[in-house]
């Protein structure tokens, strides 16, 4: 076994491979710096569920203002959030079979999907019959979504950047590491807001509400 | 009191002498510990060769040497063993102090303030009831139940001799209980920073003989007395609009509860947590400039005229 | 032109030209403009190093300031409202400014060395965590410079620190201030990740990197995870101080202990994030000096990851006293007491490698090696904390202040002072003088344990932490004004350490590569190295590449002055990430100006925070945006683009 490796050390030294110049495909440093700051931002998340859930446990009776949340506008944004990533990644497909029209169209419907997310979450906010102010329950409430607004804007500006690119003919099927890591991002938005979603929208739900 | 009134190497109550062997038992293997390796660092050091010169280290030879795992094996292996003992033995007396006992003999509310400690005598009946402050008194030998309260900021309730350390956090209620095996004065001191004077948020608990202790309740449950002399009256009058405006005296229209009950100031060994001896020179001083004595504290110097001081300090004397 | 987008790199020996060309693709632009736009990860460790020590001299000064304030009881130097931001910032500045940055330091200079890398991953992003931290810091500065320093301790309980007890914008600086450290940290940590899987020589699996880098690697896992916590409990205080919300607040439902929770989830991982790195460069140095391999290389490394993973699960070892149910505190008392054993094997490690090895005594050797003893006695007194009953005695009194110097000094200044004295032939290419070196550890041991050891006493005998004063009951003034005296030895020797450094620079006997005949990859290049590192990137088949030969070791031998040449593009090599086998050829971006125009633009906006300016918000908002166009936008250099079509 040792054998075999060292073998091949020497090999390297005497002929290394073929090698590739520069990212590409997905395969390159910049994706696993994506990977870090996504595995951060994640931890930031989990944090901000985690004192959902400590503040709940801990607060007196009657600190969920909002017992059966109203799902009427979340629910659909959810699932149009979701879909925002499918049209993402067909758009990434769009660029790795060099069909530049489908990318672009791809992104755009991303973008205006992810917009539309963040007008509704807008709407939803204004529905609301507390404020940031009210309670612990409403500043957490009013936060986390922020939170996470937040991140949606950035991932917009992202789509945005990359449909300019894509638009400009940057990338081919081989350098196109910019796309890969971008619609990671957006991916990873979309799965945060499930967590976020239900938490504040479906746990609830299940009764031991305080 | 001893020497080191707040030293925890001494103890005097219940969950104290609870404590108090497993502290000596973790602090002897910790020496102990420190001493070995100390002593192995130094055998090894000493086995420098006095003409190594760390300038010249290509002539000092290098070797793979012995493996020494079992170095790092038979140290875990020891390690475990004080380890393992320490763990059951934390578990052992974690068990027995933490919960309070289920019917103590007495329930009092502690609620720690910037930065002085609010102490009420709590009783099924509302008559039964009455508030002190920096000053807690205990009948010995018996359980006594603390409820802790935090009035502002974080503070943290400790009597070395008695007991360890509970925080008074606002918005919980920590339990806490004390019991002390002999009468004597127990020194207290706030342990959690809460800002400006957090130096100075001391307390006395006072531990006494059931009988001494009845004697003092029964004290305590009556009103401030009235002023005799003309200068008690205007003193009275004074305390009442000044004063008042934070304070309480019992039975006077002072009825404020943002600052420590004076009903029965000269009962209390100590001014301003613990920070003065209680004699009518230093109650003086504090009137007239407590920002002096505990800067930035939260009773504001009162710059009373001599007559004003006078008759102040005529009345509240009088509030034994 | 187009070039191929897959190549085999040539193979070869260094030779003359050769270097020639690589000077001419890595050299950094001298001058001033070169100083702002580097990306040299030994020019960013140096400058990481040099702000680690100015802080600790500041640090220092505070912590020089609070001793005479406590050398005897009822003493007047420092109002209670100085002394309270005087030892709020001490611990900011000493854990935040000090402690970890000097440790980024130490491993970015070293690490692509010690990995036989020419860079980091991302040399853009190190340039970039560098000038945040600095920026950070001069933020935090500023505060505590106008009187509006920290006032509510280094973890900053709640709600003392909320608006109603502490108006004054202290808090406000002290929270923006660490959320904007929090970005360097996190940055930083994202790049030691990526370069300790991407760039190390070919060959050089992950059992064969030095145990700095087990550290280092180890403890940026842990900050990528953690330090969201403690950003988010910051930005939480803010918001509750700014904007009316009520996280923290009990009258509405909010909850004080939940700022102690994220607080110290993050707080207990990073005190061992803040050592491990520096507990590696004792399992790397030490063996120098005792003239054989590391004992138990693999326990160690387990041994440091291990304490790591339990550090996760102990954090409530610091809220023993919030009145938390027994149950839960029993479980983070017996992790506390358990994670004794990962200790326990670095130390019985490096015993055994002074008693089995052929110890040297040099001045990094005694930092190295006594640092063992104050390990363990800052260990032992953290053990015994760890039970809960004791703690409730311990816990807040000055014996706690002992054991986070014992172990804060001790395993991070000492062997820091240690490494400096190690790694600065290779940083400077100049050796320090020993024999001033000497008197630098004599006055700092003895000073450090003149200081501190007393403490522990003073802790016993019940003095408050955190007390501007202390009345003459208590019987403390003794201990404290020993503790005093100790103190100024110490800082004399940190002084003499300091004089040691700027002495040598200009005078120092010059440094030969390897003046300590050390095995790792550092020193088989020229001290200082020049910009590229490695001239031919190294193949590396054992733990030890320059004992080879020297200690049996089977297998191929390393090869270091034959391998690939890369001269064709300012270039280096990727290796998979757990066996190295090189997968790709990095193309490393040149100098630029996007980080610290970057940095500026944040500092705008968390100025126009602190000031709820939003214009200058608006303002620093534009700059960020355009900094980062900059910086994002695929680059054909980079072979982030296809070249135009045309
Ligand atoms: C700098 C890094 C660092 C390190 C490495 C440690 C190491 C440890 N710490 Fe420490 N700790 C701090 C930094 C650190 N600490 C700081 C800064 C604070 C104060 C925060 C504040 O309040 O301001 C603190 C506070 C602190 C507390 C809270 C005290 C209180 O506020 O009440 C506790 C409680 O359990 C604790 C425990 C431990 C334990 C069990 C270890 C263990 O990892 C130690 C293990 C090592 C050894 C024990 C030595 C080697 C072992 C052997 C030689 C084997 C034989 C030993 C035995 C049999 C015991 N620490
Ligand atoms: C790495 C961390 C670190 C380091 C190195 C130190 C170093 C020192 N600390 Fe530190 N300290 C902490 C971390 C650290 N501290 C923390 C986290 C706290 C808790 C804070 C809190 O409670 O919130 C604390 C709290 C603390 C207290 C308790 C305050 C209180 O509770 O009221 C005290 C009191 O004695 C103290 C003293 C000292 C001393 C004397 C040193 C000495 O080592 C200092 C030695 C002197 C120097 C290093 C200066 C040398 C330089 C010069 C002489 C000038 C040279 C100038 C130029 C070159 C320009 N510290
Ligand atoms: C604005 C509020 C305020 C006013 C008005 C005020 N005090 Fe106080 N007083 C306090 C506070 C708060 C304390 C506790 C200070 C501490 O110990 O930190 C205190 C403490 C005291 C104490 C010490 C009590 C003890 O048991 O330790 C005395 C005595 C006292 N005040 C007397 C007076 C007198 C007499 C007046 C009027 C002439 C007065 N105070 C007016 C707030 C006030
Ligand atoms: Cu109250 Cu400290
Ligand atoms: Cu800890």
């Amino acid at each position: 076994m040792t054998e075999v490796i060292s073998a091949k050390r020497e090999l390297m030294i005497a002929t290394p491979e073929h090698l590739p110049v520069g990212p590409v495909g997905r395969h390159g440093n910049g994706m696993w710096g994506v990977g870090a700051m996504i595995a951060s931002e994640a931890a930031l998340f989990a944090y901000l569920l985690f004192a959902y859930f400590y503040t709940g446990a801990t607060a007196p009776q009657g600190w969920l203002l909002e017992p059966a949340p109203t799902l009427k506008l979340a629910l659909p944004n959810t699932i149009l959030l979701l879909l925002s990533s499918v049209a993402a990644w067909w758009g990434e497909r769009g660029v790795l079979r060099r069909r530049s029209i489908q990318a672009l169209i791809g992104f755009f419907a991303a973008f205006v999907m992810g917009s539309a997310f963040v007008a509704v979450q807008w709407f939803e906010w204004q529905a609301k019959h507390y404020g940031l102010g009210t309670s612990s329950y409403s500043s957490l409430y009013f936060v986390t979504t922020g939170f996470h607004i937040a991140h949606v804007v950035i991932g917009l500006a992202v789509l945005f950047a990359l449909f300019v690119w894509t638009a400009l003919d940057y990338f081919s099927p081989r350098r196109r590491l910019a796309i890969s890591a971008g619609v990671m991002y957006w991916h990873f938005v979309d799965i945060v807001w499930v967590f976020v979603f239900g938490t504040y929208y479906l746990t609830p739900y299940l009764g031991f509400a305080r | 009191m001893s020497a080191a009134p707040l030293s925890y190497l001494e103890s005097a109550g219940k969950a104290a002498d609870t404590i108090l062997p497993l502290t000596w038992f973790t602090l002897i293997v910790s020496i102990v510990v420190c001493l070995v390796i100390g002593a192995l660092l130094y055998g090894g050091v000493r086995r420098a060769r006095p003409d190594d010169n760390p300038l010249d280290m290509q002539s000092i030879p290098i070797a793979q040497g012995a493996k020494g795992h079992n170095w790092i094996v038979i140290g875990l292996m020891v390690s475990a063993i004080p380890l393992a003992a320490t763990l059951v033995w934390t578990m052992v007396a974690l068990a027995a102090v933490a919960g309070p006992p289920a019917n103590p003999a007495l329930t009092i509310d502690v609620t720690g303030r910037q930065w002085w400690w609010d102490v009420k005598y709590a009783s099924a009946q509302p008559s039964g009831e009455f508030a002190t402050a920096n000053e807690i008194h205990i009948p010995v030998g018996a359980p006594v139940l603390v409820r802790l309260h935090g009035g502002d900021v974080i503070h943290s309730f400790w009597v070395p001799r008695l007991s360890g350390k509970i925080d008074a956090i606002p918005g919980q209620t920590n339990l806490s209980w004390l019991q002390a095996n002999q009468p004597g004065i127990y020194r207290g001191q706030c342990t959690e920073y809460c800002g400006f004077q957090h130096a100075r948020m001391s307390f006395l608990v006072v531990a006494q003989t059931p009988a001494d202790f009845q004697r003092w309740r029964q004290e305590q449950l009556a009103p401030a007395i009235s002023p005799v002399t003309p200068g008690q009256e205007r003193g009275l009058a004074l305390v009442e609009y000044r004063c008042g405006l934070c304070h309480r005296v019992r039975g006077t229209r002072a009825g404020a509860f943002a600052a420590p009950d004076l009903t029965h100031l000269m009962s209390r060994a100590t001014l301003a947590a613990g920070v003065l001896e209680n004699n009518p020179g230093n109650l003086e001083g504090w009137i007239q400039n407590p920002q002096n004595i505990k800067p930035g504290n939260l009773m504001p110097d009162q710059h009373l005229s001599a007559q004003e001081l006078s008759d102040a300090l005529a009345y509240l004397e009088s509030l034994k | 032109m187009r070039q191929p987008d897959f190549r085999t790199p040539a193979v070869g020996i260094d030779t003359v030209e050769h270097e020639a060309r690589l000077h001419e693709l890595w050299d950094s632009t001298p001058g001033l403009k070169g100083f702002f736009t580097t990306v040299d990860h030994k020019e960013i460790g140096l400058r990481y190093i040099v702000t680690a020590f100015v802080f600790l001299a500041l640090g220092g000064v505070e912590a020089l300031v609070i001793r005479l304030q406590l050398a005897g009881p009822n003493l007047t130097l420092l109002t209670p409202g100085e002394y309270n931001q005087f030892f709020s910032t001490h611990g900011m500045t000493m854990i935040f400014l000090y402690a970890s940055p000097i440790l980024s330091g130490f491993s970015n200079y070293l690490w692509p060395l010690l990995l036989g890398s020419r860079d980091m991953a991302f040399p853009r992003l190190n340039a970039l965590s560098y000038w945040i931290y600095v920026a950070a810091g001069i933020f935090l500065y500023v505060g505590f410079l106008t009187g509006n320093g920290p006032n509510d301790g280094w973890f900053n309980y709640v709600p003392y620190a909320s608006r109603q007890y502490n108006p004054g914008l202290n808090e406000d600086f002290y929270s923006l201030g660490m959320v904007f450290l929090g970005i360097s940290t996190t940055i930083g940590a994202a790049n030691f990740i990526v370069t300790a899987f991407r760039t190390r020589a070919p060959g050089m699996s992950l059992n064969l990197v030095p145990i700095m880098v087990w550290g280092t690697l180890t403890a940026s896992v842990a900050n990528l995870l953690v330090v969201p916590a403690v950003s988010l409990a910051f930005f939480l205080l803010w918001m509750d101080r700014q904007f009316g919300t009520h996280f923290f607040d009990p009258a509405v439902g909010g909850q004080p202990l939940l700022w102690q929770h994220l607080f110290w989830i993050f707080g207990h991982p990073w005190v061992y994030a803040i050592v491990l790195p520096a507990m590696g460069m004792v399992s790397d140095g030490l063996p120098v000096f005792c003239r054989r391999p590391l004992v138990g290389y693999s326990l160690v490394a387990l041994s440091t990851v291990a304490t790591m993973i339990l550090g996760f699960g102990v954090w409530v070892h610091h809220m023993f006293a919030t009145g938390l149910p027994g149950l839960g505190l029993s479980l983070f008392s017996g992790a506390s007491i358990i994670i004794v054993l990962p200790s326990a094997v670095a130390v019985f490690a490096w015993l055994a490698t002074i008693y089995l090895g052929r110890p040297v005594i040099s001045t990094a050797f005694l930092f190295f090696s006594s640092m063992i003893l104050l390990f363990v006695i800052g260990g032992v007194s953290g053990f015994m904390t760890a039970s809960v009953p004791v703690d409730w005695q311990l816990t807040d009194t000055y014996f706690v202040v002992a054991h986070l110097h014992y172990v804060l000094i001790g395993i991070n200044l000492f062997p820091v002072v240690g490494a400096t004295y190690f790694w600065f032939p290779k940083m400077t290419g100049r050796m320090l003088d020993e024999k001033l070196g000497r008197w630098n550890f004599w006055t700092m041991f003895l000073g450090f344990n003149l200081a501190f050891l007393p403490m522990h006493l003073t802790g016993l005998l019940g003095m408050p932490r955190r007390v501007y004063t202390y009345a003459d009951y208590g019987g403390w003034g003794t201990l404290n004004l020993i503790t005093t005296i100790g103190s100024f030895i110490l800082a004399v020797g940190v002084l003499l350490f300091f004089v040691n450094v700027a002495r040598s620079l200009r005078v120092g006997a010059f440094a030969s590569k390897n003046p300590w005949d050390a095995p790792s990859l550092e020193w088989s290049v020229s001290s200082p190295p020049p910009a590229y590192n490695f001239a031919v990137i190294p193949t590396v088949n054992s733990r030890h590449p320059l004992w080879e030969g020297r200690i049996g070791s089977e297998g191929p031998r390393s090869a270091l002055d034959r391998g690939m040449l890369l001269d064709e593009g300012k270039e280096t090599i990727g290796t998979s990430g757990v066996d190295a086998i090189p997968d790709i050829l990095l193309e490393m971006p040149e100098d630029t100006g996007a980080p610290v125009f970057l940095t500026v633009g944040m500092s705008v906006v968390f100025v126009g925070l602190l000031l709820k300016a939003w214009v200058t918000l608006g303002i620093g908002g534009v700059i960020v945006a355009a900094a980062l166009l900059m910086w994002m936008w695929p680059r054909r250099e980079l072979r982030e683009r296809e070249p135009p079509r045309d």
